[in-house]
């Protein structure tokens, strides 16, 4: 097929995934933060919530659009498609899963490999940035000029441990594609310990992962690092002057910044879209096995329902997860979607984790924030290096 | 398509750059400056140099940029006031401007009389690893002073905060 | 241009277009009925002060200047990082060498306060 019109599609399929996974995680993200705090969470909208997403887009669709008169129009308006552009275009580069064979086409799960993937993450991300600062800028006042300083301060703060945390698998790898790290953590040591980067010998890349994810919380501005948005100082920080799709846009690039931090991390450190153990143990299993288990909670709680209307729905969701699991099953199909299982499994738990901690920890206060980056973080992401550099150069 | 897509980034590149200079604002002045970052780093990138094109968005768009911002930002510059500009200024602007770009041309072509032309796709020396194997090899000695000049700008740049600092 | 490049113009212009898309779909459905009060700039009801453009504190410029140095520092070190089987012990003493004449500076930042965020 042409490679012109391949790439079309891809980027359909791509691009149609990543918006729905925004709009899912979104609801994830409250159902658990409700939780958390012993509610229900959205459960109107559909079962258990599960339109609340649409309805969400329907409410900030018709929401009326304020653009303030004292506002520096052009950069006002400039400000959220710089940062939702900027905060798409990143997710391009991230391969989801190994080759695979469609319609007898063979091609890899990504929507392209570059030579510098890592760079070009770190280039786009880095551009993110602006969107925030001329939003504060440009809204006039002062709550989001405050929260646009803090952002932007705090953004390219972080970005120094982040890219330093990013050069120790770089020295184990050699490369900065994507596509060909995953391919080199492949394998197992011991016959059962996988080569990922945060087990590889001969300096486990642990330091690196934990200075890269909490790096990755503050450049997404997430709790407890959303200093930016600090509701009982700032109201809203950089977005305050914001409505309707604007708004969104925002709210938008923030999940989307979330998504490509946790895949970046899975594909630095959790080997992509390798599986957890070896085949030969029974790795291909997992999935099936995760499915139907899944499928008799739901089963067992559909019989006996804690509301008339989960008599209904909990089967049907059962129904749905055995389906998933022979799905598993099919040789055919699981060439294919294995890869992307073990992808999606990791950078979901560490979305989970993104979501959890916002659940469980307070916010910093901005001195703290500040000093933790530039008197430790810094620090002991450039000594790490050097430990990795030393301990790589010893142990050929 | 690389003689077009060069000829695109070019004038984007180009009208950026007058944009620069046209703009009252020094927030859009700055912006359109990240402008011509980008469409150079696309440049760059049609050159095959991918290593000089991602480091010219993260360091030039992306830190410098950002500094310029942040100083506009701070320091409240307003929109520049246009005043009226001098007889001399009007007349000789433009005439000179030309002069002085054809005056570089002309010289560029007599300094370099034979250089050969640029070919799209020829140049494979651009990646990290290259970049890297001529870095730590060859330019070995500039790249230890660099951090001498690294160290110079940190104490540059605490010397002229001190003020505020103490 | 190496075609790898291609499929991100693509999604460049599926990032772009999609919330083009979505703003001119919203401008079509969406009430508009804007006046005086409700277009104030937002600070908790009570009428604005002052215009929020003053000047901030020096910290901002400080910390910008410092990332812009240190950023230059780690582009240095993601090529040496990439070929790094290549050059053996070699690399170690060379970045070693780099560092520590950067770490001087960083020290002498610390001490001098540069770092604190009062």
């Amino acid at each position: 097929m042409d490679f012109l019109l391949l790439s079309l599609i891809k980027a359909a399929v791509v691009a149609a995934v990543l918006l729905t996974t925004l709009a899912y995680l979104q609801w994830v993200e409250r159902k658990v933060i409700a939780h958390i705090q012993v509610r229900l969470g959205p459960s109107r909208v559909g079962p258990h919530g599960l339109l609340q997403p649409l309805a969400d887009v329907i409410k900030l669709i018709t929401k009326e659009d304020l653009i303030p008169p004292h506002v520096n129009k052009f950069f006002y308006l400039a400000a959220p498609f710089l940062a939702i552009t900027m905060s798409l275009l990143s997710i391009s580069v991230i391969p989801f899963g190994s080759e695979v064979r469609v319609l007898g086409q063979t091609t890899w799960m990504q929507l392209t490999d570059l030579n510098i993937g890592v760079l070009f993450i770190l280039a786009v991300s880095s551009m993110g940035v602006y969107g925030i600062a001329l939003a504060g800028w440009a809204s006039n006042n002062k709550y989001s000029l405050l929260g646009g300083l803090r952002s932007s301060a705090q953004m390219i703060s972080y970005e120094l441990p982040l890219s330093l945390a990013i050069a120790s698998p770089l020295l184990l790898a050699n490369t900065l594609s994507l596509r060909e790290l995953v391919q080199k953590q492949g394998g197992f040591e011991f016959g059962f310990l996988p080569r990922w980067n945060i087990f590889q010998g001969p300096w486990p890349q642990i330091i690196s992962f934990l200075i890269f994810v909490i790096a990755g919380f503050a450049e997404t501005n997430r709790v407890p690092f959303d200093l930016p948005e600090a509701e009982n100082e700032l109201v809203a920080g950089f977005h305050t002057e914001y409505s309707s799709m604007k708004f969104a846009a925002f709210f938008m690039a923030e999940y989307a910044n979330m998504i490509t931090v946790t895949c970046l991390t899975t594909i630095l450190f959790l080997g992509g879209w390798q599986p957890l153990f070896p085949a030969s143990m029974g790795s291909n299993l997992v999935p099936p096995v995760i499915f139907v288990l899944a499928g008799l909670v739901a089963l067992y709680h559909g019989l006996n329902p804690a509301r008339r209307k989960d008599r209904f729905t909990l089967p049907v969701f059962a129904v749905v997860f055995f389906a998933l699991a022979a799905v598993f099953l099919l040789p055919a199909a699981r060439e294919a979607i294995l890869p992307l299982f073990w992808f999606a499994a990791k950078t979901g738990f560490l979305l989970f984790v993104f979501i959890w901690i916002r659940g469980t920890l307070p916010r910093f206060r901005y001195d703290q924030l500040m000093a933790f980056t530039w008197k430790f973080l810094f620090p002991v992401a450039v000594l790490n290096l050097l430990v990795t550099g030393l301990l790589v150069a010893l142990v050929p | 398509m690389d003689v077009i897509l060069f000829l695109v980034f070019a004038i984007i590149a180009v009208l950026c750059a007058i944009n620069v200079v046209v703009q009252t604002h020094p927030i859009a002045s700055a912006l359109s400056l990240i402008g011509v970052m980008g469409s150079l780093a696309v440049l760059y990138l049609l050159l095959g140099a991918e290593f000089i094109a991602a480091a010219q968005v993260i360091v030039y768009a992306g830190a410098v940029m950002v500094l310029f911002v942040f100083v506009i930002m701070l320091l409240n510059a307003g929109e520049e006031v246009h005043r009226g500009r001098s007889f001399v200024v009007q007349v000789l602007g433009a005439p000179l401007l030309i002069a002085l770009l054809g005056l570089l041309v002309y010289f560029a072509q007599r300094l370099f009389p034979g250089a050969p032309m640029v070919r799209f796709g020829a140049f494979r020396g651009g990646t990290a690893v290259a970049v890297g194997r001529a870095l730590f090899t060859q330019y070995l000695l500039p790249f230890e002073v660099t951090s001498v000049l690294i160290l110079i700008a940190i104490l540059g740049a605490i010397v002229l905060a001190r003020k505020e600092l103490d | 241009m190496p075609s790898g490049y291609v499929p991100i113009f693509i999604f460049l212009a599926v990032a772009i277009l999609f919330p083009v898309a979505t703003i001119i779909v919203a401008k079509l459905i969406r009430p508009s009925a804007p006046f005086l009060t409700k277009l104030e700039a937002y600070e908790c009801g009570i009428k604005a002060a002052s215009d929020s453009r003053g000047r901030y504190t020096v910290r901002f410029y400080i910390i910008a200047i410092l990332f812009v140095i240190f950023d230059v520092e780690t582009i240095f070190l993601i090529p040496w990082a990439v070929r790094y089987h290549a050059f053996g012990w070699f690399g170690v003493v060379e970045v070693v060498v780099f560092l520590a004449i950067l770490f001087v500076g960083y020290i002498w930042a610390y001490k001098k306060g540069a770092l604190q965020w009062v």
